[in-house]
């Protein structure tokens, strides 16, 4: 029998500082945990744990303090862009952060999030896009696909009656205040590894003081969308993406010569 | 210092930045927007804090959310906002974090008028936002009580990790009178050992509202009415007039109570045995003070300027002591020192104890006096 010698070999991967060693409340294959992890590994990376302030938003996201190392607040229902702005107009050297689901973010809270981008608010937005309200069990959000079934829109969204999908990245990049507005997908490696990169960079915005950045994470519900987490991300890129197509839509110059 | 003639809403945002306000969120209506103006001038030329929000709904989260850094913050709005504002009041009083809001109510319900009114009593003092929590409400008549109260109030939030409300009406916001500025304070520089700052690991601080197992939740409202109890023991606040002998009191609040004051004064002229009791902590309620009243007095003339909001306090606190009477003007409308005279004569020339609820005898008399 050979035995391992792990002692001299280098650590290339390990649990983030930023991130809470625990179980969350989370479901098998949802990618929200995927999400806290990049966002914690971007803070690592940064060096930014001890002056970093957290919201926390209402919806599967409203836990998100219970994970992430350092301080959070927790706001009421689509207020965390608003509430964001309190914290940081009285402590503009910290880095301020939201993290905010579709119903949260672009339903009830669309009038904070537009404002704070008009504005050009120095903080940055984790948007997670799942098509539907995962925290109440699966009902119709302003993100659901067009003919998609969910317990208030059982059989399937009907455009005629419910209205079109409200596509936020390209809503919030026609606001001259926004400086980084970019989606990304969390269905495989190779997109995770993008999504970091764009986390990554939308923090860059703000510690470089540029204004509103966010970043739209498109992201599976395998409890809410009845599907084994395998087939819930086959449909992030069969169904999601044609209708939210990934890229970046707003990218402050000073950003994209950035190096990382 | 030096007496000079402010606006109501000039004043108290002037007292307010004084008391050492670091940041200010606010969002135009009538009749409160001077204030807002006031801060968009001022405040950026002290260096500190000031936004114009998108909606009541945004201003109450910004303050929200520099409430949880430990900032001296504050708001203010005029009644359709401050309904507007409720949802975040219950949030910032189950997260136990200090602020101030100035109320400058208008006429309702609805979008009403823009006149002067008592009218949000009941959705100040009594509650609004859901939950088990209450706010400190006091209710001043003039603009010097004004800028005093605002000026002491981001203390008293602070003591009791309470919401600190300023009632007052439209008309107080509006009118300009003489009054004396307290000095400036200095920026408080110390955190709060609850606040937010960016800190991990052991140092990591969460501000929430949400306490998922009932039984932790039970706790924390238990915490909060146990502070609140603390309130109501050392916050009561009211002002007596003519109280000596009296026999006859009026019980009102804000300019109402202004108003009674010259009505008041006018019966004690004629020989009337009148007097006047202003409750100014609306919330706590002087509940013990009314009671020693009602014992002392046959009757009690209660004037609002709405359909009897604070009347149910007095009644609940008279106990049965004395005759309760009710006079009101509702829809922006004030109430003329002549009117409240007149119903103190009335009462006073009035032997047989009155039948029904004061607010039906009320209604009852009301429109051949407004018609």
């Amino acid at each position: 029998m050979t035995t391992l010698n792990i002692k001299d070999m280098e650590i290339i991967y390990q649990h983030p500082d930023a991130l809470i060693d625990i179980s969350t409340h989370l479901c098998p294959g949802c990618t929200h945990g995927v999400a806290h992890r990049l966002v914690a590994e971007v803070i690592d990376e940064m060096g930014l744990a001890e002056k970093t302030i957290g919201v926390a938003s209402v919806g599967c996201s409203v836990f998100a303090y219970n994970y992430f190392n350092f301080d959070f607040v927790q706001s009421p229902h689509g207020r965390a862009p608003a509430m964001a702005t309190g914290v940081k107009r009285v402590r503009p050297d910290r880095i301020v952060l939201t993290y905010q689901g579709d119903g949260d973010m672009i339903s009830i809270g669309a009038g904070e999030i537009v404002a704070a981008a008009g504005r050009g608010e120095n903080i940055t937005v984790i948007f997670i896009n799942n098509a539907n309200y995962g925290m109440t069990g699966g009902q119709m959000a302003p993100t659901t696909l067009p003919g998609m079934k969910t317990t208030s829109s059982p059989n399937g969204r009907d455009v005629e009656q419910m209205g079109y999908p409200i596509r936020a990245s390209e809503l919030l990049a026609t606001q001259e205040g926004s400086s980084y507005i970019v989606r990304r997908s969390l269905h495989d490696p190779k997109n995770i590894r993008m999504a970091k990169k764009a986390i990554r960079l939308a923090f860059e915005t703000q510690a470089r003081g540029l204004g509103f950045s966010m970043v739209e994470l498109l992201s599976t519900c395998p409890t809410n969308w009845h599907m084994t987490p395998v087939n819930a991300a086959k449909w992030v890129e069969e169904k999601m993406i044609p209708y939210y197509p990934l890229g970046d839509y707003k990218v402050h110059p000073a950003i994209s010569e950035l190096k990382i | 210092m030096t007496r000079e003639l402010w606006k109501g809403n000039d004043a108290f945002a002037e007292a307010a930045l004084r008391a050492g306000l670091q940041a200010y969120f606010g969002y135009p209506i009538t009749p409160q927007t001077e204030a807002l103006e006031y801060m968009s001038r001022r405040m950026p030329e002290l260096g500190r804090a000031f936004l114009q929000a998108e909606s009541e709904l945004g201003a109450i989260n910004m303050v929200y959310g520099a409430a949880c850094t430990g900032a001296r913050v504050m708001t203010s709005t005029s009644s359709p906002g401050t309904s507007l504002m409720m949802e975040g009041l219950s949030y910032i009083a189950g997260t136990e974090v200090p602020m101030v809001l100035v109320d400058v109510v208008r006429g309702g319900p609805g979008l009403g008028n823009i006149a002067p009114s008592q009218g949000d009593y009941n959705q100040i003092v009594h509650g609004g936002g859901h939950g088990d929590y209450h706010p400190i409400v006091l209710a001043p008549a003039s603009i010097q009580e004004t800028v005093d109260i605002v000026y002491g109030m981001f203390d008293l939030a602070e003591k009791y990790r309470a919401i600190g409300i300023v009632m007052i009406d439209g008309s107080i916001g509006q009118m300009i009178e003489p009054a004396e500025m307290p000095p400036m304070l200095d920026i408080r520089k110390d955190i709060p050992e609850w606040a937010v700052r960016g800190g991990t690991g052991d140092d990591r601080r969460i501000l929430t509202s949400i306490f998922l197992e009932p039984e932790e939740l039970e706790l924390a409202n238990i915490r909060i009415m146990k502070r609140w109890q603390q309130v109501e023991q050392n916050e009561i606040r009211f002002k007596d007039y003519y109280m000596d002998g009296a026999k006859i009191a009026v019980i009102s609040n804000g300019s109402a109570g202004r108003v009674a004051l010259s009505a008041v004064r006018t019966a004690r002229a004629e020989g009337l045995p009148v007097g006047l009791m202003r409750p100014i902590s609306l919330s706590p309620f002087p509940e013990n003070a009314v009671n020693e009243i009602a014992k002392q007095v046959d009757s009690i003339l209660v004037v609002e300027m709405n359909s009897g909001m604070m009347l149910e306090d007095i009644l609940k606190s008279a106990q049965g002591n004395a005759n309760v009477e009710f006079y009101g003007r509702m829809g922006g409308m004030m109430p003329l020192p002549d009117e409240i005279l007149g119903e103190i004569r009335r009462i006073a020339g009035t032997s047989t104890p009155p039948i029904g609820h004061p607010r039906d005898r009320w209604l009852n008399r009301i429109e051949s006096i407004v018609q």
